[in-house]
């Protein structure tokens, strides 16, 4: 039998490392069991999680596991009796959130050890490389990429046989390919599990687009915040340069690959891919014009095809399976699943993977378990920066590129955070322009200038000082940076203002019109008083006040200096009487 | 500012990593890492150093160091804060969290304390996002936070250095 701890950066931020350690620490010589390591589950809502497989096979799967619990989970394997560990043990409920998934992308994430290529072998790991290598010309290679329907993962959903194809008919001797893993959209990490979980299949998906498109050299460019993905992928690469998957005549065919990491520095706007290029030759990362294309003229010159971490993380199931099984999921036109990072203000937050098609209720209720704290659902945000809100009127659209993209959102990369009635919506498309504003990067006036401008209108209207016509002029300045701008940043940056407005103009006239806001969540429009006849003076929130705000003596009723008061909401949250409130 | 980097300082360190990756420009981003990893920054004369070794002007480097919000051109506290502002952070009241560290310590984003202990750097995200609002000190990250649990943290170190 086998302990295994998911110890993806998720399940280490919530405490795995040390609850690998304690396990260790006590297991001796004569046990007949081991201890072991796993990426991301994905069920981030209830790590740290920890397995006890036998065979492969799990026999129970423990979650929210302290070191506490160490003794208890080595005594019920030592002497197989799992009934020590029935209170950890994940609920009927909680399971469903990974059986009503469909995982392709994903489909070795929790399973395999990520620093173990004979583990990823032993599950017909590099089959697919060997097929492509001795069965198939790079014709028939993308012709099974065109078949499945498959289009990019990262946000665009440009058809990825058509990219590969126009790189491989591009004349050129050193041709690249290349691998976006700069995955900039807050509150999106489906790239960082991937990589940090599965990291070879990512290297046979990208060696077999580099056999695809007759590329020779491979980078990866990938977050520098994310150093888990990045350890992992150096040790995988190591492994497959020595088990001869990478290096000079690969298998024993003509085909020779490199691959090599570089770590983006931080900048939202490389994820457009010339600005990308960009930075991997060193310089600040500026979108070029296109044409010409990457195809054409990209890393250094050369011909170079840019595909996202989950494109590549589908495409040895696609050659392993055949095309027609990938495009037999989905929609008329978007094929296959998606993966999602669920979060916000949801019950069950993690990665999720589902054949599009599926509604967005769906996801959000049936696998990600409704709004926390019996809430009301108010929006869904879909594809960060570059994309919108989507109301609750809107939950039955179903996920597939047109479906969302009339919506005013976008598919995006997979950022799903779930917004409940104590959202402001101002506040929300406020919070994306500030981010775009500080991450454009100067090159066109209309993004430069006009993000900038937007984020003031936002700034003053949550503030209370928003005027008549502000709604209006926020509207004109969106559509003239999208028609300005350059490159996808600039051109998508409105999608926050111009959802919001559309779906919820009402919240946008209260803040302007009557100075309040109605989620309760702009500080500067709103108060905190105590009320004189509900305070027992219990001293209560006067210990808690994080700034010392709240004064009064023992039993007696207390009083908030409201200079002071930061408006943190804590001393509402804790009172048991209801005597502090919220104007 | 110096405009020149200086014979007194050693430069064994930077003259190794450039070695190391090559002085070629397109290598530059990886090299500054290597550099900040080494340091905790990057230091001015260093900067005329690479300059001079890569063949391209200082103010190529500052460009691209001001560029990235990874690169500091300031040394760094004992502790550096990473607050995360990412989206599902933001919604999960991450601004409370960074105000009540702020005033705790008296400095905004990117400041370091006077006594060299804390710096408060602002991220766009941590990418533990079913964890949010969070914080990350020295690679640790800490989730779930309220504005109080965050100040107990900080004192909690800061009375570990007293």
């Amino acid at each position: 039998m086998k302990i295994i701890i998911g110890e993806g950066s998720c399940g280490i931020a919530a405490g795995a490392a040390k609850v690998h350690a304690a396990i260790s620490a006590l297991i001796n010589d004569s046990d007949s069991f081991s201890i072991g390591s796993t990426g991301c589950i994905g069920m981030c809502f209830l790590e740290p999680i920890v397995e006890i497989r036998n065979n492969g096979k799990v026999l129970r799967r423990l979650v929210k596991v302290t070191e506490k619990d160490a003794p208890n989970i080595c005594k019920s394997v030592r002497e197989n009796n799992f009934s020590l560990v029935d209170y950890l043990t994940i609920k009927p409920e909680d399971e469903e959130f990974l059986t009503k998934q469909t995982r392709i992308a994903l489909r070795h994430c929790g399973i395999v050890d990520p620093e173990s290529i004979e583990d990823y072998i032993n599950i017909d790991g590099y089959q697919a490389l060997k097929k492509v290598l001795k069965t198939m010309s790079p014709e028939q290679v993308i012709e099974q990429v065109k078949i499945s329907g498959l289009a990019g993962r990262g946000g665009a959903g440009f058809p990825t046989w058509f990219k590969w194809n126009a790189a491989r008919q591009s004349q050129g001797k050193n041709k690249y390919l290349i691998c976006n893993a700069d995955e900039g959209d807050p509150g999106a990490f489906m790239d960082r599990a991937v990589i940090e979980s599965d990291p070879h299949s990512l290297i046979e998906g990208m060696l077999i687009g580099a056999y695809a498109i007759g590329a020779k050299k491979m980078i990866v460019y990938v977050r520098a915040e994310y150093p888990l993905a990045i350890k992992h992928l150096e040790k995988a690469i190591e492994q497959a340069k020595a088990n001869n998957y990478l290096g000079e005549n690969i298998l024993g065919t003509s085909f020779s690959c490199d691959m090599l990491i570089k770590a983006g520095a931080g900048a939202f706007v490389c994820g457009e891919e010339t600005a990308l290029i960009e930075s991997l030759e060193g310089k600040r990362g500026m979108p070029r014009l296109k044409p010409p294309f990457p195809a054409q003229k990209g890393y250094l010159d050369s011909p170079s095809n840019i595909n996202n971490v989950e494109t590549f993380a589908n495409i040895s199931w696609i050659i392993n399976n055949g095309g027609e099984a990938f495009a037999a999921m989905g929609t008329e036109n978007s094929k296959g699943t998606k993966v999602f990072a669920l979060t916000g203000k949801v019950v069950k937050g993690g990665l999720v993977e589902i054949p599009m098609g599926k509604t967005l209720r769906e996801v959000i209720f049936d696998i990600g378990g409704g709004i926390k704290g019996g809430k009301k659902f108010k929006a869904v945000q879909m594809g960060g920066p570059s994309g919108g809100c989507i109301p609750e009127s809107l939950l039955d659209t179903i996920i597939d590129y047109k479906a969302l993209g009339a919506t005013g959102a976008i598919m995006g990369s997979g950022g799903m955070v779930v917004m409940d009635e104590t959202t402001c919506m101002v506040g929300m498309a406020k919070f994306f322009l500030d981010f775009t504003a500080s991450e454009s990067c100067g090159k066109c006036v209309h993004c430069r200038i006009g993000t900038k401008r937007l984020q003031e209108i936002l700034t003053r209207i949550v503030n209370g000082e928003g005027r008549d016509g502000d709604i209006e002029l926020l509207e004109e300045l969106c559509y003239a940076i999208k028609d300005g701008a350059l490159c996808g940043l600039g051109q998508t940056a409105p999608n926050p203002v111009l959802t919001t407005i559309k779906y919820f103009r009402d919240e946008y006239e209260e803040h302007i019109k009557n100075k309040k806001c109605p989620a309760g969540e702009c500080a500067a429009l709103i108060k905190y008083s105590i009320l004189p006849d509900k305070c027992k003076g219990c001293t209560l929130c006067a210990k808690k006040c994080p700034v010392k705000a709240i004064d009064g003596q023992v039993k007696l009723p207390h009083v908030i200096d409201v200079k002071k008061c930061i408006k943190c909401g804590l001393c509402y949250s804790i009172c048991r009487f209801g005597a502090i409130i919220k104007e | 500012m110096q405009d020149n980097y200086t014979d007194n300082t050693d430069y064994s360190s930077v003259e190794e990593i450039i070695l190391e990756n090559g002085s070629n420009k397109t290598n530059l981003i990886t090299i500054l890492q290597r550099v900040q990893s080494d340091y905790g920054y990057l230091p001015n004369d260093i900067i005329y150093y690479t300059a001079n070794r890569l063949g391209i002007s200082p103010a190529d480097i500052i460009g691209v160091a001001t560029f990235y919000s990874q690169f500091r051109l300031k040394p760094i506290g004992k502790y550096l804060i990473m607050s995360c502002q990412g989206t599902a952070c933001h919604v999960n009241s991450s601004e409370t969290v960074l105000k009540s560290i702020s005033d705790y310590l008296g400095i905004e984003d990117g400041e370091t304390t006077d006594d060299g202990l804390f710096t408060l750097q602002k991220v766009a995200c941590l990418g533990c996002c079913s964890l949010a609002p969070v914080i990350m000190i020295n690679g640790e990250a800490y989730g779930n936070l309220t504005a109080e649990k965050a100040v107990a943290i900080l004192r909690e170190l800061k009375e570990k250095e007293v």
